[in-house]
C-alpha cells in the first residue's frame, strides 16, 4: 500500500525527522494563511512536478485560485482529492536517501545521493557515480556506524555527516519496523541555517505485513485501502472484484480492462501472461485480461463470464489456462457455459476456444462437448489455442 | 542423476495438518515421495494417510535423517517454521506459502544462507524430479503428474508453477523428458532464483537443456544473462518470455506478486535484449520451444 506524501509526513515526524510545516486541504476546506508556500496535489504516481502538481503560491487570492485549480485537474489520469499546503523552505542544498529490498542480493539496500531533488532512475542514468548504496545484514540490523560509513563514503564530512547519517539511521530502522518496501525521502533539504527536513516522502508498505501494523491506523489515522494507485480502477474491474468476494474458493475477478473485442478468461498467473501475449500475437484484440485459478467455484466462473461478456462490443469469450493440477476443469467449464446461457447466447458460437487440460478432463470435456463447444486439450499448445480463438 | 533432490530425499512437511497440506500428502505419497513425517504444533500423535505428526521438528531431526522440509502454515508463521527447521540443521525449505511479509523472507533466506541451506520459494508449487520424487504441490494427483512429466535429460526453471507443468507436458509430448523442474515462487524476494540454479543444471550429467519461464518485473532475467555472459555455460537455455503486453503499462500488477513493470525496470523487452546478447536462445511462441532445445542441442 502506497502512501500519500501527506501520510507519510504524519509518521516521519514520530522518528525524529523534521517535515515543513504545513495543511492537509480536503475540497471545500480554506486555509488560513497569507504566508508564501508550496500547494502539492496528492495523487500516488510520481512526476507530480512536471504534471503541473506542485505550485509555488504567495498572496492569500493566489492559494484559493490554485487550489481550486488543483483540485479540478486530474494528475496521470488520477483524481485529487487533497493538497498540503507547506511553508516555503529556503533551501541550500538537497540529498537523496533512500531503502528497499533487493531482489538481486536478497537483503535490504540503502541508498543515498548528494545530488538530490531528482527522480532515482534520472540519476543513476545521468550520473550513476553519486549514487552510493550498500547493502546489511537483516538480522543484525542497521547500526548508526553504517550509515555513516555510506554518507562518508559520498564525501561529507563534519556536521553534514553527522547529522544526515544520523538521518538515515532513522529512516533505515522506521523502514525495517514499518515492514515497508520502499522507504524514499527526497528531496532532504538542508535549510540556509543548516536544519535537515524532509520535503518529499514516498512510503510503500507491504500489503502482506499489513495485518501486523495497525499502529498505522490507531497512531497516524492511516486506513487500509485497495490497490497500488498509479491506475484508475474501472467500473468493469470493480465489478469483477465483487465477483472474486463472493465465496472465498479460488481467484476469479482479477480483472484489467483494455479496448478489444475478445472477452478473455486466462489463467493462472503465468499462463494468462503467455495467453494474452498469444492472442495479441495472433492478431486478436483482448477486451480484458483477467485471471483465474486456484479452483475457484461454479458460480464465480458463471458471474464473471456473464460480467466479461456483457461489456458493450464483445461477442466472444476465450477460455485458456495452462495443465491445471488444483483447478477443475469440469467446474470452469460449467461455470462458462451457465454464463453464456444465462446471457441467452448460444454456447457453441460465444465461446470461441475453451483450452483447459489437467484434473477431471473428461468430465469436462464431456460437458463441452455435449454443447458443440470447440475445446482442445493437452496437445494443442496455448499459443496454438489463442490462433484458433482469433 | 537429478539436482536438488531425488528418489531417497527424506522430507517432512510443516503444517500437515492444513486442508492444502492433507492432499498434497496424499499426492507426494502416491508418487513416491519419502515423507517422513509432519509437524503441527499442538497435533503432535495425530495421522495423515500414515504420515506421524509430530509438534516441533527436532522429535524427528533427533532420531533420523530428514533432507527436506515443505513449509504450508499461514504466512505469519512461516518465518518461525523456516527457522525451527533451519536450526535443525534441514539443508533444503520448499516454502510454499504466498504472502508472506517481505521482511520475513529476507530474514528466513538470510539465515539460511549462513547455514548454507538452500530456499525455494516462497510462492513456490515445489519441484520435481520425474519418476523419483517430488516437492510440494506441483503437477497435483500422482496420475496427473505422470501424463505432465516423464524422466529425461531437460532442466526447468519457472517463475509460475501452473507453467512448470505445462513446459513439462510439452515437452513430453515432444519426447523430450525432464531432469529436474522446478517452480521458484511469483514473489519479488525468493530464495533460489535463476542464477542460482542454472550452475546446478550446467554440473549435472544427466541434464542436457534448460527451459525457463520468464515475467515481467524484477531483474531475475538480467542477472542471469550477466551470469551467462560471465560464465562458461555450455548447454543451451531456451527462454520462454511471458507479458510483453505489460511494458507499456508501469505500476500496474498481473498475475504473480512479482510481475509490475517499474517505469524502464523490468520490461520484457530488456530481459529478451539481455538474453539474446547473452546467447541465451528466446522462444517467440511456446510451441517453438522443443524445437530450439533440439536444433541446440548436442546429439548424444
Amino acid at each position: 500500500m502506497r502512501l500519500y506524501e501527506y501520510e507519510a509526513k504524519k509518521i516521519l515526524p514520530s522518528r525524529g525527522i523534521a517535515v515543513p510545516r504545513g495543511q492537509v486541504l480536503s475540497p471545500g476546506e480554506k486555509i488560513d494563511t497569507s504566508r508564501p508556500g508550496v500547494l502539492k496535489a496528492q495523487v500516488l504516481s510520481g512526476g507530480r512536478q512536471k504534471a503541473g502538481g506542485v505550485v509555488i503560491v504567495s498572496g492569500p487570492d493566489q492559494i484559493a485560485d490554485t487550489v481550486q485549480a488543483l483540485f479540478q485537474k486530474p494528475i496521470h489520469g488520477l483524481p485529487v482529492t487533497k493538497i498540503i499546503w507547506e511553508e516555503f523552505i529556503e533551501v541550500e542544498r538537497e540529498f537523496f536517501l533512500g531503502a528497499i529490498y533487493d531482489s538481486s542480493r536478497k537483503s535490504p539496500l540503502v541508498f543515498f545521493s548528494p545530488e538530490g531533488g531528482v527522480e532515482v532512475e534520472l540519476l543513476t542514468e545521468k550520473d550513476p557515480g553519486r549514487l552510493f548504496y550498500r547493502d546489511f545484514d537483516i538480522l543484525q540490523g542497521f547500526s548508526e556506524y553504517q550509515a555513516r560509513e555510506l554518507i562518508a563514503e559520498a564525501g561529507l564530512q563534519g556536521s553534514e555527516l553527522l547529522k544526515i547519517s544520523d538521518i538515515l539511521y532513522r529512516m533505515v530502522s522506521l523502514f525495517l519496523d514499518l515492514d515497508a518496501t520502499i522507504l524514499e525521502i527526497n528531496p532532504l533539504a538542508q535549510t540556509k541555517d543548516g536544519n535537515y527536513i524532509a520535503l518529499d516522502c514516498h512510503i510503500d508498505i507491504d500489503d502482506d505485513a499489513l495485518y501486523r501494523h495497525k499502529e498505522l491506523e490507531t497512531q497516524f489515522g492511516i486506513l487500509k485501502r485497495e490497490g497500488g494507485g498509479g491506475r484508475q480502477v474501472t467500473e468493469l474491474e470493480r465489478q469483477a472484484a465483487a465477483i472474486d468476494n463472493l465465496d472465498h474458493r479460488g481467484v476469479a475477478g482479477r480483472v484489467i480492462e483494455f479496448d478489444g473485442n475478445l472477452a478473455l478468461l486466462i489463467g493462472g498467473g503465468g499462463a494468462s501472461l503467455a495467453a494474452f501475449d498469444a492472442i495479441r500475437r495472433h492478431g486478436g484484440r483482448p477486451a480484458n485480461y483477467c485471471e483465474i485459478g486456484g479452483n475457484p467455484t461454479v458460480l464465480k466462473v458463471k458471474e464473471l463470464t456473464k460480467l466479461l461478456l456483457s461489456k458493450p462490443g464483445v461477442e466472444k469469450i476465450a477460455v485458456i489456462m495452462n495443465v491445471v493440477s488444483n483447478t477443475r476443469v469440469d467446474l470452469v467449464a460449467r461455470g462458462v457455459i451457465k454464463g453464456v446461457l444465462e446471457l441467452g447466447r448460444d454456447p457453441a458460437k460465444t465461446i470461441a476456444v475453451f483450452r483447459i487440460p489437467g484434473a477431471w478432463e473428461e468430465e469436462g470435456y464431456k460437458i463441452l462437448a455435449r454443447y458443440g463447444v470447440p475445446y482442445c486439450g493437452r496437445t494443442v499448445s496455448i499459443d496454438e489455442a489463442a490462433k484458433e480463438a482469433v | 542423476m537429478a539436482i536438488i533432490a531425488d528418489k531417497d530425499t527424506r522430507m517432512i512437511i510443516q503444517g500437515i495438518t492444513g486442508r492444502e497440506a492433507v492432499t498434497f500428502t496424499r499426492d507426494l505419497l502416491d508418487y513416491g515421495s519419502k515423507v517422513v513425517g509432519g509437524i503441527t504444533p499442538g497435533k503432535g500423535g495425530w495421522e495423515v494417510h500414515g504420515v506421524p505428526v509430530y509438534d516441533c521438528v527436532r522429535q524427528i531431526t533427533k532420531n533420523e535423517r530428514v533432507d527436506a522440509s515443505i513449509i504450508s502454515v499461514p504466512p505469519a508463521f512461516v518465518r518461525g517454521a523456516a527457522f525451527e527447521a533451519l536450526d535443525n540443521g534441514i539443508k533444503l525449505l520448499v516454502i510454499v506459502t504466498e504472502r508472506i511479509p517481505r521482511r520475513d523472507v529476507v530474514d528466513i533466506i538470510t539465515h539460511g544462507h549462513k547455514l548454507g541451506s538452500r530456499i525455494i520459494g516462497p510462492n513456490s508449487l515445489g519441484l520435481i524430479c520425474p519418476h523419483k520424487t517430488k516437492l510440494g504441490m506441483i503437477g497435483g494427483r500422482a496420475e496427473d503428474v505422470k501424463r505432465a512429466y516423464s524422466p529425461g535429460n531437460i532442466g526447468i526453471i519457472s517463475r509460475s508453477g501452473g507453467m512448470t507443468t505445462e513446459i513439462a507436458n510439452l515437452l513430453t509430448l515432444n519426447g523430450l523428458g525432464q531432469s529436474t523442474c522446478i517452480s521458484v515462487g511469483g514473489d519479488p524476494i525468493i530464495g533460489s532464483t535463476f542464477v542460482d540454479l542454472i550452475p546446478l543444471f550446467q554440473a549435472d550429467p544427466e541434464t542436457h537443456g534448460v527451459v525457463i519461464f520468464c515475467e515481467p518485473g524484477g531483474t531475475a532475467e538480467e542477472d542471469l544473462a550477466e551470469y551467462v555472459k560471465a560464465n562458461k555455460v555450455a548447454k543451451p537455455i531456451v527462454a520462454f518470455v511471458a507479458g510483453r503486453f505489460a511494458d507499456s503499462m508501469s505500476g500496474v500488477r498481473f498475475g504473480h506478486a512479482a510481475v509490475m513493470v517499474e517505469g524502464n525496470r523490468g520490461t520484457t523487452r530488456g530481459k529478451v535484449q539481455a538474453f539474446l546478447e547473452a546467447g541465451i536462445l528466446v522462444a517467440e511462441d511456446f510451441s517453438a520451444i522443443p524445437q530450439l532445445l533440439t536444433q541446440n542441442m548436442p546429439t548424444h
